[in-house]
């Protein structure tokens, strides 16, 4: 019997894991994807929220801002890409202007740092492609971007490595109550914890469910995003909004940490948890919103396009507590904007929440914060890449031209603890196919380096989930030939 | 820091004659630099036939025609690296490449010709809805599945877009077993060479939607169903003219794009039509000394035409290492105008060693009973009729430069005009 079983392993999850794995505890992290941080945790705008948004007093705020300190530490210890670039909430109008400065009110009750308003010289000279019509923002410089995937998957690398068992591939089916906790049917295995935390994400409400009475309802929200090509990613330099209005934050307008720019998302409620598609109108409302915002953006630029589910509740505000009916199982759900920036601080809370049910537990003496750094070659010196390249030859093979991507990059994911396993995994990890030409000709040869070192056949090398399958099989010419 | 006359960037089609061209005309130090494992580029994996039946008379498949190639570079003693990238290439011809073996790679070039070719337009650049399952792929990275690894994509497919790679692996997949259930093509004409409509489609009774797209893409783990509608003018889909396929695979052949990062590191100045860099009639950028050739500078039809082309960049490169091109010449723009897209080369220098350049050019819409037209300062230099033109097929015409020195304009316009009854 596992003393914590952690369901989901989204940025949420793979915090809390982390986490726990500073005490001694047996933790159990499940997720019914084939890959960490599958679920909204792949698709979001990549903020870290400097914290003025929700309203004092609600767990959002205080996370958020709590959430905000941690990033600079645990993202050192990981070695993830986290830039604390700033954030304006821009003002096209006096209206507006109202709405900034009670946002920067609302972020002194909250306990915002570094908050100024700015009028609308001081704007374009922070961001000079902005339109002429802006008269002011909001400009909070704790507000950062990160690469939300990348610190999952580094926050599940790093739990492995301090003792955290992972199943993927295992929805949970089923929870029953045994005498000192949970057996969970997830997949075809039947687990036996003392604690479940629920952090499903979209579908936190059918775990509570398969336990609970129905306390609430996740609704999926879907947000639209274009990413453009690195040729635009300085575009601006911070993250810029737009005002706030009664449909959310608005269409955002960013650098991502690896330099490309990104705008999005829409906002739009879906009655599917599986509505990930992205649509016309969607991407249409992005580009006309850019339009206003910006003097100008050439679309050409676009290099993918695609949608995440936001969690939202109707109550709004995170929900994270112990069940009142079932002890020993805790709902960490509602994680909708700021869930990203205030994970960290949920992981803390989390585990004071645990630290009352279960007494006294120990920390592990031999844990250790830090993983080992990715290899991004392109970023070493000219010494340091030959002295690679001779130490191991597959660092001197570049196979995505486009992001300049050695094999050794590609096999040092694979290998790693919570590897990839799959095309998409390793585009996650170490970004081949995640340039112009989306791996349109790098494709054929990661496939070709994971089946190698996963012993598997090319044929059985899917895109992303279990049944994406690539390829149908050997052609005629080929089974002739052999 | 290693040192050579002239760096060939890309050991493709154009690569390789280049460097050919430049060692027959007395360049001994040439290296070719190519990152993928064998020469050849792109023709390694197109396997049917249809090449060189300009330039050898007769109808090879890719792989022979790049054989050709590939024999005389290793007869002649042209040197060349494999699985080999280059990262930066500088305004004074500094080469930074790396590879397994030699580790990082630091070559002072003479001269350089790129040669890069280009790459496939995909899902994400036109914005496609719907949902990313697998089974969504360029016609490219298919054609190197197929023919190269020798695996399959998919068993009910459907194409976006009637570019020749689109239409040839139309044809390639159905003889591998496949159902290629439609090609949508959101022009009113087929980008591709007529021959390849005929052979691929039309003899395969595979249906050609024109004015069509793709409007949504189902499926969560891999493509369930494409849905297809028409485009008004605007090519914006109209309501109710939809089409589902229910398919395993979208096979995209939506259009190359010259790759031009190599260029961009040099300061080369690009075309904003071609994407490609802008060349006079040595094929010489903006860059002094170097040269580009092939698809990294338009993307042609025919890989003959690339061959000739590319032969002028390494005869090129060759006269200017010897100083034997005139500088200070009077530099003339050509454009295309009414009808023509653009006409390479963009400029030509009047050097007293040229007597004739051939201009290509790709006119904009199907035209027919038409004279393309060669005008300087309102004067026609020459002009040349054609019964059927199309986007898909580049045309070609020689125009002798004795004729530009009379005139004053530095402007040459080519355009298409009516045929007088």
């Amino acid at each position: 019997m596992y003393d914590i079983t952690v369901i989901g392993a989204g940025i949420t999850g793979t915090f809390i894991a982390r986490e726990l794995s500073r005490y001694q505890l047996s933790v159990l992290l499940i997720d019914k994807e084939n890959d960490i941080a599958n679920g909204t945790t792949k698709a979001n705008s990549a903020i870290v929220h400097a914290g003025y948004d929700a309203a004092e007093g609600t767990l959002k705020a205080k996370l958020n801002v709590r959430g905000n300190e941690l990033y600079e530490e645990v993202c050192k210890e990981l070695h993830v890409p986290f830039k604390r670039i700033g954030s304006l909430v821009t003002a096209f109008n006096k209206q507006e202007m109202e709405t900034v400065q009670e946002l920067f009110e609302r972020g002194i009750k909250n306990g915002v740092p570094q908050m100024e308003i700015l009028d609308k010289e001081s704007v374009l000279k922070l961001e000079n492609n902005l339109s002429e019509e802006v008269v002011g923002a909001l400009y909070a410089k704790t507000a950062g971007i990160v690469g939300p995937w990348e610190l999952a998957i580094a926050l599940a690398e790093n739990a492995l490595e301090n003792g955290v068992e992972l199943l993927l591939n295992s929805p949970v089916k089923d929870i029953d109550k045994i005498t000192d906790g949970y057996s969970i049917t997830a997949g075809d295995r039947k687990i036996e914890s003392k604690i479940i935390i629920n952090c499903a994400g979209l579908h936190s409400d059918d775990i509570n469910n398969m336990v609970n009475s129905a306390s609430f309802e996740i609704l999926p929200n879907r947000g639209e995003y274009n990413l453009f090509d690195k040729s635009v990613g300085n575009i601006v330099n911070t993250v810029v909004f737009r005002c706030p209005s009664e449909a959310g934050k608005g269409v955002v307008i960013m650098p991502t940490v690896h330099g490309n720019l990104l705008i999005g998302p829409t906002s739009e409620h879906v009655d599917s948890k599986t509505s990930f598609d992205t649509t016309l109108e969607g991407l249409t409302s992005i580009n006309e919103h850019t339009q206003h915002t910006l003097k100008q953006i050439s679309f050409q630029n676009v290099i993918t396009s695609f949608t995440g589910l936001r969690a939202k509740i109707r109550t709004q505000d995170f929900i994270i507590e112990e069940s009142k009916e079932s002890l020993g199982f805790f709902n960490v759900a509602g994680i909708d904007s700021p869930g990203l920036t205030a994970a960290p601080a949920i992981a803390e809370y989390v585990i004071e929440l645990v630290k009352r049910r279960i007494e006294n537990i120990e920390i592990k003496q031999d844990f250790n914060p830090y993983r080992r750094p990715n290899i991004h070659f392109m970023e070493l010196s000219d010494v340091e890449k030959a002295k690679l390249i001779e130490k191991d030859p597959r660092f001197g093979r570049i196979i995505c031209r486009c992001e300049h991507i050695t094999e050794g990059e590609i096999v040092d994911v694979i290998k790693r603890k919570a590897g990839a396993r799959t095309l998409d995994g390793v585009k996650r990890r170490a970004r081949p196919g995640s340039g112009r030409c989306q791996g349109g000709f790098c494709a054929p040869r990661v496939m070709e380096i994971i089946a190698r070192e996963l012993e598997i056949d090319i044929t059985e090398v899917m895109k992303d989930s279990l049944d994406s399958y690539i390829l149908t099989g050997k052609t005629k010419q080929y089974q002739q030939n052999k | 820091m290693l040192y050579y006359d002239i760096v060939v960037i890309g050991g493709g089609p154009a690569g390789l004659a280049a460097a050919i061209e430049a060692r027959k005309n007395g360049i001994e130090k040439i290296l070719v630099i190519e990152r993928d494992r064998e020469l050849g580029g792109i023709l390694q994996q197109c396997i049917h036939n249809g090449f060189g039946l300009h330039i050898f008379k007769e109808e090879l498949t890719g792989p022979e025609y790049a054989e050709k190639f590939i024999e005389e570079l290793i007869t002649m003693g042209i040197e060349y690296k494999l699985d080999t990238m280059a990262l930066e290439v500088t305004k004074d011809r500094m080469i930074t490449a790396m590879n397994s073996t030699d580790g990082m790679l630091y070559i002072q070039a003479k001269a350089v010709i790129i040669a890069m070719g280009c790459r496939e337009r995909t899902r994400g650049a036109i914005r496609i809805p719907g949902t990313r399952p697998a089974g969504v792929l360029t016609a490219g990275t298919a054609q190197r599945f197929v023919n190269i690894e020798g695996y399959m994509i998919g068993k009910r497919i459907v194409i976006l877009g009637s570019g020749d790679i689109g239409l040839i692996m139309a044809r390639r997949l159905t003889l591998e077993g496949a159902n290629v259930l439609a090609v949508a093509e959101l022009m009113p004409y087929s980008g591709g060479l007529t021959r390849n409509i005929v052979q691929c489609l039309e003899d395969f009774n595979i249906p050609l939607y024109l004015s069509h797209t793709v409007v949504n893409i189902e499926g969560h783990d891999r493509v369930e169903a494409v849905t297809i509608a028409q485009v008004d003018e605007r090519f914006k889909p109209i309501k109710g003219t939809e089409k589902k396929f229910e398919c395993d695979t979208l096979l995209l052949s939506v259009g190359l794009i010259p790759e031009n990062e190599l260029s961009k590191s040099a300061g080369i100045e690009l075309h904003n039509v071609t994407g490609g860099p802008i060349v006079n009639e040595f094929m010489e950028t903006s860059v002094e000394g170097v040269f580009a050739c092939g698809n990294v500078v338009h993307v042609h039809d025919l890989v003959d035409w690339v061959t000739e082309e590319s032969k002028r960049a390494g005869s090129s490169a060759a006269k200017y290492i010897k100083g034997q091109i005139e500088s200070n010449c009077k530099t003339i723009r050509l454009k295309g105008r009414n009808g023509v897209r653009y006409v390479v080369p963009h400029q030509i220098r009047l050097d007293s060693t040229t007597q004739t350049v051939e201009l290509m050019m790709r006119v904009d819409n199907i035209y027919k009973d038409i004279k393309l037209v060669v005008k300087s300062n309102g004067e026609v230099i020459k002009e040349v009729k054609r019964n059927h033109v199309t986007p898909g097929e580049m045309e070609t015409i020689k125009i002798d430069l004795s004729k530009l020195t009379l005139g004053y304009s530095d402007e040459i316009y080519v355009e298409v005009a009516k045929e007088e009854a």
